[in-house]
């Protein structure tokens, strides 16, 4: 996983609340076997004005003016500012997939869906909450400045705007952790390995109908 | 010191180290497999030389890409290649590693959270996980389970374990009797109607109650199974009789002296007198109605009786926004009665409401009547192969049939339309899935979600009726 210590970069609204990931990436690119290569189908159905295919040459659909991401000035975006709720619904890690894919790595928002959040750490991505005014102000900020960026420290647990003001976020410790030294959490988890086998043995003991049941 | 909650006796049997960071390891009893979130995760197995942690642990099975009708033809008989691709490649990483798969010619084939209770694979007291948020369906068994990515699918089949934090305890409570004709699915929507698609973020939810206690394994399997439409990646009910009795005899389930020491564990898996939660919500369950939602997020939902809101009369500036834009896409106009409102579609099935009870419902209700000329389709989709075989022995088939319903094969189907099963361009469909999603059940399509019954009734109509006027 790609480690994120600092990220400054070009800010893109997303002003609707309850973003599920249905929307940010549909169930028709799911059939893909790979991790990669969902950027070009991030939040189709809004982004298009067709009916968007698997392995289709998205560079010949027809957009939606009107959708934010194809608006020149957001068209580089790396930090994404949303709503409540954002990513909603399914756990498909096709969401975060297709956010990365398509150049992101922050997420600001007043509230996340549990799932998603968590699945955002998973891929270098930092899904940051912050106040509902907090995010107020920097959506008029956003549309007020062509070019608007915002520095986030991860170590420092900040987002700071142009004009110098900073807003502290909370993250806990191990995703903090991982995301800033890129750490696969499987290797981390097996360094435990004995302790789990320990668990076992006595799960073993206390509720054998847990293991080797077959159909 | 207070007592503790369901889940606080879940998490702490399950708890295999406590981090001083905050995180924790919990240990995974039950691991569920489907073909949509699963060939990144083998993928990444393959790529670090990692073997699955315990084989006995995980059942796969494809359920999201498979067609609902020719089934004789097997994987051969999936159209679109890119769906078949994802169906081989589940088989081949099942049949590689060694993990039991009940493929698609497999009687006992069928959605992952029907298929695991189904099989009692599902048991009290388990820790469950799948690459797929509808996992909480499985805490109607008092169990621990929850939805996770792809990456944690690999983190599970390489430890057995995933990271967690532990989540705060919310208690909701449906008091009193059901009216007639009021179900599961009623009583969740309602609940996700009070408190939002986020009201149960960060929070496990037991649901609790006199009118909970009252209702059948299925019934319960519908709330918990949307307790995730509410922000809740965890939905529970205590263990009882009923959770035990439906368990019995179940190919996986213990038996003999084994069940019986099952059943004296199985019999702590409830709250105690004096937990605290940190949340309580109250319902009265005489007060709710047959739900209908008229809009794009699961919360956006009204009584039969009632009305497809006004903008106007929303005071949150968010809110009322999001009104708008629902009410756009989906064709609505503000204050129209929910009885109005047209349909082309009618979809029965989905790991919501797709088990015998739903198909029982469903029947009783188009049993000697004719769907309306003016739909385009109405479709019954069995949650599995054994649902299925048990529907038609029950003669509920003949029923459906006769009255112009289709009779399909298992599978996610028109839920979420990654098959060939899928809503036109702004066509409108009584569905007893999950989510109403924009394009959720296909490009542009209008999803309101209802019970079984409401669905059946819908279909005989053309348009909403209270299901409750048509039942003797």
């Amino acid at each position: 996983m790609r480690a994120l210590k600092q990220h400054k970069g070009i800010v893109a609204p997303m002003d609707r609340s309850n973003v599920d990931t249905d929307m940010i990436i549909p169930k028709q690119f799911l059939k893909s076997i790979k991790r990669t290569g969902f950027g070009p189908n991030l939040f189709d159905e809004l982004r298009y004005l067709d009916e968007g295919k698997p392995d289709q040459d998205c560079s010949k659909r027809p957009i939606n003016p009107d959708f934010v991401l194809n608006q020149n000035r957001y068209r580089n975006a790396s930090v994404l500012l949303a709503r409540r709720n954002f990513g909603c619904g399914s756990s498909r890690e096709h969401a975060p997939w297709a956010l990365e894919d398509f150049g992101f790595r922050i997420i600001i928002a007043p509230s996340f869906a549990d799932i998603f959040y968590n699945n955002c750490f998973k891929n270098g991505l930092l899904p940051i909450v912050l106040q509902e005014e907090i995010v107020d102000q920097l959506f008029r900020e956003t549309e007020a400045e062509e070019g608007y960026q915002l520095a986030i420290d991860l170590e420092a647990k900040t987002v700071t705007t142009p004009s110098g003001e900073s807003f502290s976020f909370e993250v806990d410790d191990f995703r903090r952790h991982c995301l800033l030294n890129g750490l696969d959490d499987i290797g981390v988890t097996l360094e435990d390995a004995d302790v789990i086998r320990a668990y076992e043995e006595s799960r073993r003991k206390t509720a054998p109908w847990l293991f080797g049941a077959g159909g | 010191m207070a007592g503790k909650t369901l889940y606080d006796k879940l998490w702490d049997d399950h708890l295999v180290k406590q981090r001083d960071d905050g995180s924790a390891l919990i240990y995974i009893d039950r691991h569920l497999l489907h073909e949509v979130t699963s060939p990144q995760a083998f993928e990444g197995l393959r790529l670090a030389g990692r073997k699955p942690w315990r084989l006995d642990a995980n059942l796969a099975t494809p359920d999201h890409n498979v067609p609902t009708t020719d089934r004789a033809r097997g994987v051969e008989g999936i159209v679109d290649p890119v769906s078949r691709i994802q169906v081989e490649t589940l088989d081949r990483n099942c049949d590689e590693f060694g993990i039991l798969e009940f493929k698609i010619k497999d009687q006992r084939q069928g959605i992952v959270h029907v298929i695991g209770p189904e099989q009692g694979a599902t048991l009290p007291g388990m820790s469950i996980v799948c690459g797929d948020s509808h996992t909480s369906t499985h805490g109607a068994f008092g169990c621990l389970a929850h939805g996770i990515g792809t990456s944690e699918v690999e983190h599970v089949l390489a430890t057995q374990c995933l990271v967690q934090q532990k989540m705060k305890n919310m208690l909701v409570k449906v008091n009193g009797k059901l009216g007639p004709g009021v179900t599961g699915k009623d009583v969740v929507l309602a609940i996700i109607g009070k408190i939002g698609t986020a009201g149960g973020t960060g929070h496990a939810i037991e649901f609790g109650g006199e009118a909970i206690r009252g209702l059948s394994m299925e019934a319960r399997m519908t709330i918990c199974n949307m307790s995730i439409e509410a922000g809740a990646r965890v939905g529970m009910v205590a263990v009882d009789q009923t959770t035990i009795d439906y368990v019995k005899d179940r190919p996986f389930a213990p038996k003999g002296e084994m069940r019986d020491r099952a059943i004296e564990y199985w019999k702590t898996l409830h709250s105690d007198e004096d937990a605290v939660f940190d949340k309580v919500v109250e319902l009265e369950g005489s007060e709710i109605m047959p739900q209908v939602s008229w809009g794009t997020s699961p919360e956006m939902v009204a009584g039969v009786g009632g009305h497809v809101p006004d903008p106007e009369a929303e005071a949150d500036p968010i809110k009322r926004e999001g009104i708008v834009r629902a009410l756009k896409y989906m064709g609505l106009k503000p204050n129209m009665p929910i009885t109005d409102i047209k349909l082309d579609r009618v979809f029965i099935g989905s790991c919501t409401n797709s088990r015998i009870e739903d198909l029982r419902e469903a029947a009783a209700v188009v049993k000697g009547r004719k769907v309306s000329p003016s739909l385009k389709q109405a479709m019954v989709v069995p949650g599995s192969g054994l649902v299925k075989v048990q529907a038609e022995q029950e003669g509920l088939d003949k029923i459906f049939l006769e009255a112009g319903l289709e009779w399909r094969d298992p599978g996610c189907s028109m839920c979420l339309a990654m098959n060939a099963d899928k809503l036109g361009q702004g066509e409108h469909c009584a569905s007893t899935s999950n989510r109403n999603f924009e394009g959720r059940q296909g490009f542009g399509g209008r999803t309101h979600l209802v019970s079984p019954a409401m669905a059946a009734a819908a279909a005989i109509n053309g348009h909403f009726v209270d299901v409750r006027e048509m039942m003797n």
